[in-house]
């Protein structure tokens, strides 16, 4: 082992934080575990509603993943390489579903589809429709969580599709594949990486999710988990269903792990050197356009107009609205702290499980799932645990609500910056080095600027998500702090659905800025 | 090529500026609260949302010249969160929604008691028998339904009724709902476990419709998805706020579990180093006007001996509520077990 294999110091000690911050809630569910009983141990793993209630949950996740490829990978192809009219407007456009609380687009999509006295049925009521096709159940809960997580997915085949070499595609070609064989053979095979991040990300919100399958009357595994806080304040029993979801997000990695293919996705090239083509649309412009309508319809426009008309419906009434000037100032700022925070510990994590592989790194790399597939009421909770107990000084403080958001999308961010990373050749940094830069000259110079695709999308989806977060806001954010998407916690909470619907509204106008803002700063190749 | 540089330059100068200045107001945020947490605040956790108590905490903190802060959540997750907490809690009191968070707190004892003089102002019945909560208002079950569908003269006279065929699918329920499992506590406390058990795997069979939570109910009552919801009271009066035609109507059955009342109460954490503030705080929940808050803004039933009911509502004395020892109530565990055993959790 020569020295340049050595990883550089700064990197090691962010991924030691790092490890010792996504341990804190597998330590707790583990401490927690210990005060149950064997008899009752296994009378809870092996409860047959608890088995009915986790296939329901697991069948349901592969759903919304299968689903989230359906519409991620032709949205991604068409934004980022075709001649699709006003690509960069549907570019931002088919994010921003990921901006919308998926409680408040559940609430859409029921005040819309229910089988009585939703917009639907009021609509063909005169036409003798008395009742809808019930949305409750598999149904409504597929149909949201696909429709507010899908941009998972996209962002990250997005990212990935540009950091492919256009080369490759070029001598595709001139080997007689026509655009199909080319993108079948040669464009998706090495979108594996960002098709396998974005998916994970999919099918660990869908696992995890509490909300959507309540709101949609839908038996999910995660219920069994909140009956157990609610009803008995059993936080052993809980800490033990939990770490069911843990071994089923182990077995995934591990699945993930046995198939991941061990190629390289860099090519020896200057990929400057070379222009992507952007594919002719011709016939196929009209679908492309439905397509695209018809997803940013239900993902966004749905849930936009039925949360303005809640916001008319308490003009109408002369409804006293809530002061949303502090709670989205601190939505900003701890969003926004959160996005900078997680981005800055993502890299050195990205950078040594990429460039310094070793058995450590990668447990640690893909240990950053685990937070993310489980409640989070569950990290909450354990944050609160060690918190209180161990680092009173700044529980309940601003650093420790960020570190919060550390633990619970840190792997958002990895995600992102680690495909973007796998693009890149090494011999480039090895260049610039032989060349006499500095390790940290050839960071900013070479590797920074060829993986800012990624780290823009990581920084975006863990924005996006922070600003939506809830459970660890509620107990971990200063006293009185609160954030728009607690403050549409609370209305909704009163059923005051004009409130809800004036903090909805806050939310998707700073989400939409701050993604156009960023968005629009990626360079169009 | 120019401008595109000027424009990234442009961008990455702003892109500091707003770090800095994040970062900076970040770490005033973090002082500013651990210097208000040096100076003795009256730190309450409370699962009763902020539109309800909101302005009687101002208003607390004029007329008890104290300054209070409070922490929102949910009921459960608080009382979760208070446990985990342990000796390091920054919490004076709770507030919560059911008795039976209250009696959970109370049986770890992580509570203190109340002088007798404070619980002597609402009947015992409200009220913990150990003294270390109190009931503030009461929340009671009633049988809403949806008034274009059903007729007065077809609602049931008991709870028990609801598992006959002419109901066979139009009954909603929240089996994972707090207020709903203490309804069944009371029903176990009242009836016995096996009564208790066969009436739920009975509704299950009748088809019974799952919601979330009781404004789900309602609401769907009010597109008459469905034609009869167990739920708690005081939903239905802020639908007919806004909608004053919302076509749903309150029914109360006579005498059995299906009429229970609930409370929501406080107690005071044993981490406190207030406790004279915390209890004149609960004190000032018992005044007159406090309780007439309560019965005006929330509906709900005021517990001081001798308030008036609020307006539109039936009268707490004529309601036809069983008697239920409320701190039984915390015995959820049993609770979930039989809904297990039902199939319906």
């Amino acid at each position: 082992m020569s020295k340049a294999n050595r990883p550089p110091l700064p990197l090691t000690i962010a991924a030691v934080v790092v490890a010792i911050a996504i341990a804190l809630p597998l330590l707790y569910l583990g401490f927690r575990t210990l005060f149950v009983g064997g008899e009752e141990f296994r009378e809870l793993i092996t409860r047959p509603r608890n088995l009915i209630i986790l296939s329901n949950s697991l069948g349901m996740m592969i759903v919304v993943a299968l689903f989230s490829a359906l519409i991620s990978i032709p949205l991604a192809f068409l934004t980022t390489r075709t001649d699709l009219p006003r690509r960069r407007f549907w570019l931002v456009i088919t994010t921003l579903p990921l901006a919308v609380p998926s409680y408040v687009g559940s609430f859409a999509l029921i005040a819309a589809f229910a089988p009585r006295g939703s917009f639907l049925q009021l609509l063909l009521e005169p036409l003798g429709v008395e009742e809808l096709p019930s949305i409750y159940g598999w149904t409504g809960t597929i149909m949201a969580l696909t429709l507010f997580t899908y941009p998972y997915m996209l962002l990250s085949l997005r990212s990935g599709l540009q950091g492919l070499d256009p080369s490759l595609e070029d001598a595709a070609r001139s080997m007689g594949y026509n655009s199909k064989q080319t993108f079948f053979k040669v464009i998706l095979p090495q979108l594996y990486p960002s098709l396998v991040a974005g998916g994970l990300l999919v099918a660990l919100y869908a696992l995890r999710d509490f909300g959507t399958p309540s709101l949609m009357r839908f038996d999910a595994f995660t219920q069994a988990i909140f009956v157990q806080y609610q009803a008995s304040f059993n936080r052993d029993a809980a800490a033990v269903l939990s770490l069911v979801l843990v071994f089923i997000v182990m077995l995934m990695l591990w699945l993930e792990y046995r198939v991941r293919s061990r190629a390289a996705y860099y090519t020896r090239s200057s990929k400057s050197l070379y222009s992507t083509k952007i594919v002719k649309l011709g016939v196929w412009k009209v679908p492309a356009l439905i397509f695209c309508c018809t997803i940013t319809f239900f993902g966004l426009v749905l849930p936009v107009t039925t949360t303005l008309f809640w916001l008319i419906q308490g003009f109408t009434v002369e409804h006293e609205f809530i002061d949303l000037v502090s709670p989205t100032l601190n939505s900003i700022i701890a969003a926004g702290l959160a996005a900078l925070v997680t981005t800055l510990f993502a890299l050195p994590i990205a950078i040594l499980s990429v460039r310094f592989p070793n058995k450590v790194i990668a447990i640690i790399e893909r240990a950053t799932y685990i937070c993310f597939g489980v409640p989070g009421i569950v990290v909450a909770l354990s944050i609160v645990f060690f918190g209180a107990n161990y680092l009173p000084v700044l529980y309940q403080t601003l650093p420790m609500l960020i570190f919060a958001y550390l633990v619970l999308f840190l792997q958002q961010s990895v995600g992102g910056v680690r495909t973007s990373l796998l693009q890149v050749n090494p011999q480039l940094e090895e260049a610039s080095r032989s060349l006499g830069q500095s390790s940290l000259q050839t960071f900013r110079k070479i590797t920074l600027p060829l993986v800012s695709p990624g780290v823009i999308t990581g920084a975006v989806l863990v924005f996006l998500t922070a600003m939506k977060e809830l459970p660890a806001t509620m107990l971990l954010s200063p006293i009185e702090f609160d954030t728009l998407a607690v403050e549409i916690w609370k209305a909704t909470e009163n059923l005051d659905f004009a409130d809800a619907a004036a903090a909805s509204i806050a939310i998707l106008l700073v989400s939409m800025t701050s993604t156009m803002l960023v968005l629009s700063q990626e360079k169009t190749r | 090529m120019m401008r595109s540089k000027i424009g990234r330059s442009i961008f990455s100068v702003g892109l500091a500026a707003i770090t800095t200045g994040l970062t900076l107001t970040g770490w005033n945020w973090g002082t500013e609260v651990a210097n208000a947490q040096r100076r003795k605040t009256l730190v309450i956790y409370s699962g009763r949302s902020e539109k309800l108590i909101g302005p009687l905490i101002k208003q607390a903190r004029k007329d008890l010249n104290l300054d209070i802060k409070v922490r929102y959540g949910k009921t459960s997750q608080l009382a979760i969160a208070l446990l985990e907490e342990g000796k390091n809690s920054r919490a004076d009191l709770f507030f919560a929604q059911d008795a039976g968070a209250l009696g959970a707190l109370e049986r770890r004892k992580r509570t203190l008691s109340i002088p007798i003089r404070t619980l002597t102002k609402v009947p015992n019945r409200y009220r913990s028998p150990r003294g270390n909560w109190i009931g503030i208002s009461g929340r009671a079950r009633v049988i809403d339904y949806n008034t274009n569908l059903v007729k007065k003269s077809q609602l049931p006279r008991s709870i028990w009724e609801l598992t006959q065929k002419k109901w066979r699918g139009k009954v909603a329920w929240a089996p994972t709902n707090g207020s709903f499992q203490s309804f069944v506590t009371g029903m176990r406390v009242m009836y016995g476990n096996k009564k208790t058990l066969n009436w739920l795997k009975a509704m299950k069979a009748n088809g019974a419709k799952v919601y979330p939570k009781n404004s789900a109910i309602v609401k769907a009552l009010g597109r008459g998805e469905v034609h009869l919801g167990l739920v708690n009271h005081y939903y239905l009066a802020r639908f007919k706020k806004t909608n004053p035609r919302f076509p749903v109507a309150h029914h109360s059955t006579r005498y059995d579990a299906g009429a229970m009342i609930n409370v929501a109460g406080v107690s005071v954490l044993r981490t406190t180093d207030q406790r004279r503030d915390s209890e004149r705080f609960i004190n000032y929940l018992l005044t007159r006007k406090s309780q007439s808050f309560f019965a005006n803004k929330t509906k709900e039933y005021p517990l001081r001996k001798g308030m008036k009911s609020p307006k539109g509502q039936i009268p707490l004395s004529k309601l036809k509520s069983p008697r239920i020892n409320l701190t039984k109530l915390h015995t959820l565990e049993r609770t979930l077990k039989l809904l297990q055993q039902a199939g319906v959790i």
